[in-house]
């Protein structure tokens, strides 16, 4: 394997694993988010969900500005394609994302119910919109979107709004807002106290069920899903051009790569069995907890290694399609962000751990009086 | 308007909302760790009602900085499709580098400073503040690399397979001389606004009469330290006057609405009236050399006029027609050696051909009078670069006045004595914003038509999405803003005006 290829295989790993990151670290408090209204009714009981994450949503969605910006420094292509191809879409995601910072530091600065009423809904959307969307978005990928280039690499494209809410494309939206929305009470029966953790617990048990259920069927309707193969070879060190290969369709293709490598089907029972085992050990928590974080992880990897080495394929100019081997950076660029990364993010996760140790021991009543506190 | 307009038209509105956030959280942050050090330092309690006041003020400030910066950071994914495509492999790693190395710092203690009071000790609780503070700073840092890499793009070169700019070399990306300059004016600038809001909101309460110990410790640090800044925006303003004049030589030519080349050292223009049709600027005043010594720091060197440059463009031009009849050849050929050796003598100019396709699709095909309509169009607007630069650096010799003064006050212990000077500082509430946003203006819109200088002309960056969408969503942005903005002023003017005692539980013992 020459180094390119070896740094296109880290990047593309990386990319599931700040992919997982977000879904597991964000994904709490997006879930936390939409469970807002179902498992607290008055005031305090809000306030107490909402300070479960309070002092680390903010550092928790940085994931999810990282994930953007390191698609955008090692597959620029894909960051173009995908964000202005899905762009009513992401703009929606966009508009909801806005509002969680103003929901979270405006909210409780005023007494007025209404006022906080607002605030309650408008987090609740921050939560479930995103989640849906990005579901959706993954959905269009295995189905593959209308995209070309000219001859100056201009991307031309007939994504629509409405083209993007295909049946599929809306079961895979479900599935991610099940497995946020448990993860999320997972979240809660950890963090929270009183009869608030009580709901988060018995919402554990709803959202698992739907979340095995819409997961199961997702698989069962990607059989019929045409899947997408590289004719021949391509280079995996070759210039990043997506216009030197040829590209067919195959019925059933996308179940290819497990089929190949049954090794891969970790992935989907990971998935699975932590959304069990999370169930089971509802009543410890802080496992439960750990369980519940590899429905996300386990979720994305499969669908990663369904597609592999496909990134966003083209249903109209199936030859354009982006790929792992012809969509990334230079190999300078690479190699570059790896050293970069390499150096930074441990030291991210260390005071991330340290950050979580200092805050741990469940919210109650008394700490939302003291003062410091949404 | 069409997508190229209505792209612009987003990007300037939301890049000039979030820049209303930022430089407060720049300088706050700064100030909240000066303060928290000080308490730590003397251990009195009033210094700790100091920062969580301040604290306040600036958590609401950072959640709509938070809230308008994810719009930008996907922007450019949306909207600048082909932008992000060409320069992608350059212009993507700071701003990796900044979610990585700033982002997850600040977000992550901004959470510790609110939140753990009571769970950490105070040496910690400092270093988590200090923390915050190095965080929003290095973000700064590296945004900037990424937008001075934009004013003068050194360190990469265009790839004719992939079809885009890739990085040579990475060093000189990061120690851009542009990058440097701007980042020392731009969190400079960011520094004055805090220290001004700060002293602003005390000199409210002395007026009033209310918390007097509070406001003039408030008033003490935001004295000294607004008078550092002040002076070094002014002095690392005009560096970066002298990195701009080294390489936009059109910028520098705009704001000064130079047409004509003069003799060296040329003179600065203090005001006039630039007359766009005539190509001159009327009732100028002018100061005889300053220019020259500004722009090249020397009495010898030339300043070239806008005329002269347009010349110059023409040649740029002509040249990047025979870049991309080359480019086209060798894509149709791409083993052929001989061609690429030939597309790699005018690839430089390749940008410059670009401008054609405003005027033409077949850029190959270029006449004459195409390139020099072309040329024509890399004239900035020079009216606004005019005055918005003559206004921020007014503004700027005001605030050192006004520091000077609160300092020199401030050291004799009378600043709550003089009315006049009180009521200077309340006045100049708005001024630090006025010079910002100006500031950018002079920058972003001085580098039109350009995305990236000499690379990428801004009318090609666009998506190639419906011109509909991109007017839908910055509709949506517009309403958004505006909402939060009521809803952000509101929550401040509430917490300013009920002050340091009831918007905080304030220790007994504090005075
Ligand atoms: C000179 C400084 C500067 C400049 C030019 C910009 N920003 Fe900014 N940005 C900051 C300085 C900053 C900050 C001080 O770090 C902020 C502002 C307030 C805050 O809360 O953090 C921030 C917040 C912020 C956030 C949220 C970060 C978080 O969650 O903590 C994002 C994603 C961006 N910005 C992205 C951008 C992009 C893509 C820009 C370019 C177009 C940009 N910013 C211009
Ligand atoms: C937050 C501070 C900033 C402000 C206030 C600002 C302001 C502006 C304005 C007014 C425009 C519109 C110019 C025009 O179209 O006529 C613009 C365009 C643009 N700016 Fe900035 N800018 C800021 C920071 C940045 C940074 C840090 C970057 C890059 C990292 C950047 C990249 C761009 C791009 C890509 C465009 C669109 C293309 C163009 O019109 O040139 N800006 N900006
Ligand atoms: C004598 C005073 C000043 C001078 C000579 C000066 C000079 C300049 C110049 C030449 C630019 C354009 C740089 C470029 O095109 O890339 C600029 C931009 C800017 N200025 Fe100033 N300035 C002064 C005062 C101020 C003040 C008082 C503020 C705000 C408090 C300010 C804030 C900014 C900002 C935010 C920018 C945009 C960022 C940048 O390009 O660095 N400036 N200034």
């Amino acid at each position: 394997m020459s180094e390119y290829e070896i740094l296109r295989l880290v990047w593309w790993a990386l990319l599931g694993i700040l992919l997982i990151g977000f879904a597991v670290m964000d994904g709490f408090d997006l879930g936390t988010a939409a469970l807002l209204p179902f498992v607290a009714r008055t005031d305090k009981e809000r306030r107490i969900v909402l300070n479960t994450v309070g002092p680390v949503w903010e550092g928790n969605q940085v994931w999810f500005i990282l994930g953007g910006g390191a698609i955008f420094a090692a597959w620029p292509m894909l960051y173009a394609a995908s964000f202005s191809g899905f762009y009513l879409a992401m703009i929606l995601v966009l508009a909801t994302l806005i509002l969680r910072p103003a929901g979270f530091k405006f909210r409780s600065k005023l007494e007025n119910t209404r006022w906080r009423g607002f605030w309650d809904w408008a987090l609740f959307a921050g939560g479930v919109v995103p989640a849906l969307v990005f579901g959706v978005a993954f959905g269009n990928l295995f189905e593959g979107v209308p995209f070309g280039f000219d001859n100056m690499m201009r991307m031309h494209t007939s994504i629509t709004l409405l083209s993007l809410l295909n049946p599929f494309a809306l079961l895979c939206g479900l599935v991610s807002l099940s497995m946020i929305v448990f993860h999320g009470a997972s979240w809660l029966n950890y963090k929270a106290s009183g009869i608030v953790k009580q709901r988060a617990n018995a919402a554990m048990l709803y959202a698992a069920v739907a979340f095995i259920a819409l997961f199961t069927l997702a698989g069962v309707f990607l059989g019929q899903v045409d899947g997408f193969n590289i004719v021949g070879t391509i280079a995996h060190d070759g210039p990043s051009n997506p216009l030197l290969k040829t590209v067919t369709r195959v019925p059933h293709g996308w179940f290819a790569n497990m089929t190949a490598h049954p090794a891969l089907l970790l992935t989907l029972i990971a998935a699975y069995a932590g959304c069990v085992l999370a169930v089971l050990l509802r009543r410890f928590p802080g496992y439960a907890m750990l369980c519940s974080a590899l429905v996300p992880a386990g979720t994305i990897a499969t669908a990663g290694a369904a597609l592999f080495p496909f990134l966003m394929p083209s249903s109209s100019e199936p030859d354009a399609s982006l790929t792992v081997w012809d969509a990334s950076s230079s190999s300078l660029t690479l190699a570059i962000m790896l050293g970069v990364t390499v150096l930074i993010l441990p030291v991210v996760v260390a005071y991330t751990v340290w950050v979580y140790r200092v805050l741990r021991g469940p919210v109650k009543e008394s700490d939302i009086d003291s003062g410091h506190a949404y | 308007m069409d997508i190229v307009e209505l792209s612009r038209l987003q990007f300037a509105v939301t890049a000039l909302y979030h820049f209303l956030f930022v430089p407060l959280t720049l300088g706050l942050s700064i100030l909240l760790g000066i303060m928290e050090t000080v308490y730590v330092m003397t251990g009195k309690p009033i210094w700790k009602q100091l920062v969580q006041f301040w604290g306040v003020l600036f958590g609401i400030n950072f959640a709509m900085g938070v809230a308008t910066g994810i719009t930008m950071e996907f922007q450019f994914g949306t909207n600048w499709a082909y932008y992000s495509h060409y320069v992608g492999d350059v212009f993507g790693a700071p701003l990796a580098i900044e979610g990585l190395m700033a982002f997850f710092l600040e977000a992550t203690f901004v959470g510790m400073f609110f939140f753990a009071w009571d769970k950490l000790s105070r040496i910690q609780h400092l270093i988590a503040t200090w923390l915050l503070a190095l965080g929003t700073n290095l973000s700064a840092l590296w945004i900037l690399i990424a937008n001075g890499w934009m004013q003068y793009p050194i360190g990469a070169k265009f790839n004719a397979d992939t079809m885009r700019m890739e990085v040579t070399d990475f060093m000189a990306v990061l120690f851009n001389p542009v990058a440097q300059a701007k980042f020392v004016h731009t969190v400079s600038a960011g520094y004055v606004c805090g220290s001004v809001f700060v002293l602003t909101i005390s000199a409210m309460y002395l007026l009033q009469g209310r918390y007097k110990e509070f406001a003039k410790r408030s008033m003490t640090v935001a004295a000294s330290f607004g008078l550092a800044s002040a002076l070094s925006v002014v002095v690392l303003g005009d560096e970066s006057g002298y990195t701009a004049g080294q390489n936009q030589k059109m910028k520098i030519a705009a704001i000064e609405a130079m047409w004509q080349t003069e003799p060296a050292p040329a003179s600065f223009t203090l005001v006039g009236l630039p007359d766009l049709a005539a190509h001159k600027t009327n009732y100028e005043i002018t100061v005889p050399w300053v220019l020259g010594l500004i722009a090249t720091r020397s009495s010898d060197q030339v300043v070239p006029g806008i005329d002269q440059l347009v010349d110059q463009a023409k040649g740029h031009i002509a040249n990047g027609v025979l870049a991309y009849r080359t480019l086209q050849q060798v894509r149709a050929h791409p083993k052929d050696a001989v061609l690429r050796t030939q597309l790699e003598a005018h690839v430089g100019d390749l940008g410059y051909g670009l401008l054609l396709k405003r005027f033409r699709p077949d850029i190959e095909n270029a006449t004459a009078d195409d390139i020099a309509k072309a040329a024509a169009s890399t004239i900035p607007d020079v009216p606004v670069l005019f005055w918005s630069f003559r206004i921020m650096v007014a503004i700027g010799f005001w605030f050192i006045a006004l520091f000077a003064v609160a300092f020199w006050f401030s050291a004799k212990r009378e600043l709550d004595r003089h009315r006049a000077f009180l009521w200077a500082a309340l006045l100049t509430f708005p001024l630090p914003w006025v010079a910002i946003e100006l500031g950018w203006i002079v920058a972003e819109y001085g580098r039109q038509p350009w995305a990236v200088v000499g690379v990428l002309p801004t009318a090609l960056g666009v998506s190639s999405t419906d011109a509909s969408n991109v007017l839908f969503s910055l509709l949506g942005f517009v309403v958004f803003y505006s909402a939060l903005l009521v809803a952000d002023v509101y929550l401040l003017q509430k917490f300013i005006r009920l002050g340091p005692l009831e918007t905080i539980d304030a220790p007994e013992d504090a005075t």
